[in-house]
């Protein structure tokens, strides 16, 4: 039973469309998307399912999944704060900000909220150079830029998401 | 024509729109290419404009496309957004606010080298802006001028997004060809190159978005027209990414051969807090550091000045402003750092001497480094030039060498 193809049979012909039918394994940074999406991490389910689907081998997807830091394979939080802490940003505060930030999160990077909300992350470059500081906000299976930031605007954030999930729950 | 060639969204309100932009004479370039122009026509029109890659290399266009042999199909055209280089965020822009022109350089390209499907890789962090992107095909689709038999002639033409995840290799065109292939986005040992041996082991053209959002112009308004602006080596406009210590860091739309010293003050507004520019960089975390004396800033922007009066490159033109508060031991720091996170690993000179050289610079940056430490940090990035699989690696030595060489007080007084 492929859990992934049976829950999303649309998304995942979608994905097998764009590329030649004899090219199936192009489907697997997609289909590892896709199964992040749902669980926040990629699973060895996942891995072996998406397997199955791009037809290579679990080892394969699996190197992947790895290699690339968008994929996640410990659960972390539900939203992960990715700052950027590169050259350009770092000129511009950033390195400032990450620290009231952690004061702010009580956490330090690398570790995720009690409430399990959210996870801190330093990253590369992500081309916001000139709205440094910034972050990207990974969860819920999507991913948006947060720039220009203070204390002041990523505590609203923060507090919203909270709310939301209070709300959810 | 307004002020901008690329950056027309910041004069047409809703340029992202597919009305706006059409009314706006969006798709005539591409609909009379199609319909009463050849491929070679296309091809010879960008080839005469002297259009250079934007994405980096500045290599010319035309000659790509035409590298591409006519007896081995099919023909595929990759847009490269992979936009990862630290201090660069143009195709970002492009993309955000004026993707239609960017998408109809990719069609007019893919029509030019005959593909009937192409691709448009976006860095995994453009997660929203690959949605979009997605819109707009399936706009265009709506609208006829993707699908099959386009105007009523025979050729047809797919397009579709393809996200990364989070590695800047990707950036580098071999390398992106193995992620689309659901591979690791590790570079291929060339020749051959893409153009023979490229997507599916076909024929393959690679373009940076900015490069491709030029070609509508070209072929609607001609390669005089094109070459009207910018110097004779390098011509046209390009996008220069700022950013640093500078008062108004952004994204400005210049032609080519403008100085150094026009974008930082005119432009950028000059320095923050009436500090002094000690030194910049022209091509983001992957140049030399370049020392900011009267001759540096009066060096115009183009493919040639840049490198053969300041031994940098133009790169993606991402210029990274540093001024007299920064020690160029704590800048090495991080762009060596950057190096070592990014080095895909597969060739022994980038993994180990990135993994080295980010130890020698961590030490010597927190104040704990001795003066042998320097020179040994100077002595790995020289052994590794020349000896790496890409082009990755030879950048990762770039700031090490020249800060060393022109700041040494910097990391020998920390």
């Amino acid at each position: 039973m492929n859990e992934l193809l049976s829950k999303y049979p649309q998304e995942v012909q979608r994905i097998l469309a764009r590329y030649p039918a004899e090219r199936k394994r192009s489907a697997v940074m997609p289909l590892l998307f896709l199964a992040q999406a749902e669980k926040n991490y990629i699973t060895p389910q996942a891995i072996a399912e998406i397997a199955e689907i791009a037809e290579v081998s679990a080892t394969e997807v699996a190197s992947v999944a790895g290699f690339y830091t968008l994929f996640h394979e410990e659960p972390g939080g539900r939203y992960r704060i990715q700052v950027c802490t590169d050259l350009p940003c770092v000129l511009r505060g950033a390195d400032r900000f990450l620290q009231e930030l952690k004061a702010y999160l009580g956490i330090e990077v690398g570790q995720t909220t009690a409430d399990g909300m959210f996870s801190l992350e330093e990253v590369k470059c992500l081309a916001a150079c000139h709205r440094a500081p910034m972050f990207q906000l990974q969860g819920d299976g999507q991913i948006t830029y947060h720039e220009d930031q203070t204390l002041e605007t990523v505590r609203a954030l923060v507090e919203e998401l909270r709310a939301r999930a209070g709300k959810e729950a | 024509m307004g002020q901008y060639l690329l950056l027309r969204h910041r004069e047409i309100p809703n340029l992202h729109q597919l009305d706006v932009y059409r009314a706006h004479g969006g798709f005539e370039a591409f609909r009379k290419a199609v319909t009463s122009m050849t491929p070679a026509d296309v091809l010879a029109a960008v080839k005469n404009s002297g259009l250079r890659g934007r994405g980096g290399a500045g290599f010319p266009t035309g000659m790509k496309w035409a590298f591409l042999p006519n007896d081995r199909w099919p023909h595929y055209v990759v847009a490269n957004a992979d936009e990862s280089e630290p201090g660069t965020f143009k195709d970002r822009e492009l993309l955000e606010s004026n993707p239609y022109q960017f998408l109809e350089g990719l069609m007019l390209a893919s029509y030019a080298v005959q593909a009937n499907q192409s691709y448009v890789y976006l860095r995994g962090e453009f997660w929203a802006l690959a949605q979009k992107l997605d819109g707009c095909i399936a706009e265009l689709e709506k609208a006829g001028l993707l699908g099959e038999n386009l105007f009523g002639t025979a050729y047809h033409l797919r397009l579709a997004t393809h996200l990364g995840a989070g590695a800047y290799i990707c950036g580098e065109e071999t390398a992106l060809l193995e992620s689309l292939e659901g591979k690791l986005g590790q570079p291929r040992l060339r020749p051959p190159f893409p153009a023979t041996h490229g997507l599916y082991n076909s024929p393959t053209v690679v373009n940076n978005v900015e490069t491709l959002a030029n070609v509508p112009l070209i072929v609607e308004h001609g390669p005089d027209w094109y070459r009207s602006f910018g110097t004779e080596k390098s011509p046209g406009v390009k996008i220069f990414s700022l950013s640093g210590c500078v008062n108004k860091p952004g994204n400005y739309e210049l032609p080519l051969g403008t100085p150094f010293r026009e974008l930082i003050f005119q432009h950028g507004g000059g320095i923050p807090n009436g500090g002094q520019v000690k030194a910049f960089m022209s091509a983001g975390a992957s140049s030399t550091i370049v020392a900011a004396d009267d001759a540096a800033l009066d060096t115009p922007m183009d493919y040639e000045s840049t490198q053969n009066n300041l031994n940098a490159p133009l790169g993606s033109a991402s210029v990274i402003i540093l001024d007299d508060t920064v020690n160029m031991a704590d800048l090495v720091q991080k762009t060596v750092h950057f190096f070592k996170h990014e080095s895909c690993g597969k060739c022994t000179p980038c993994r180990e001497g990135t993994f080295w050289m980010n130890r020698l610079a961590t030490r010597i940056a927190a104040g704990q480094g001795s003066e042998k430490d320097v020179d040994l940090l100077a002595a790995v990035a020289r052994q590794m030039q020349g000896k790496c699989l890409c082009a990755l690696g030879e950048f990762s030595t770039m700031a090490v060498v020249s800060g060393i060489e022109k700041f040494r007080e910097d990391f020998l007084h920390k």
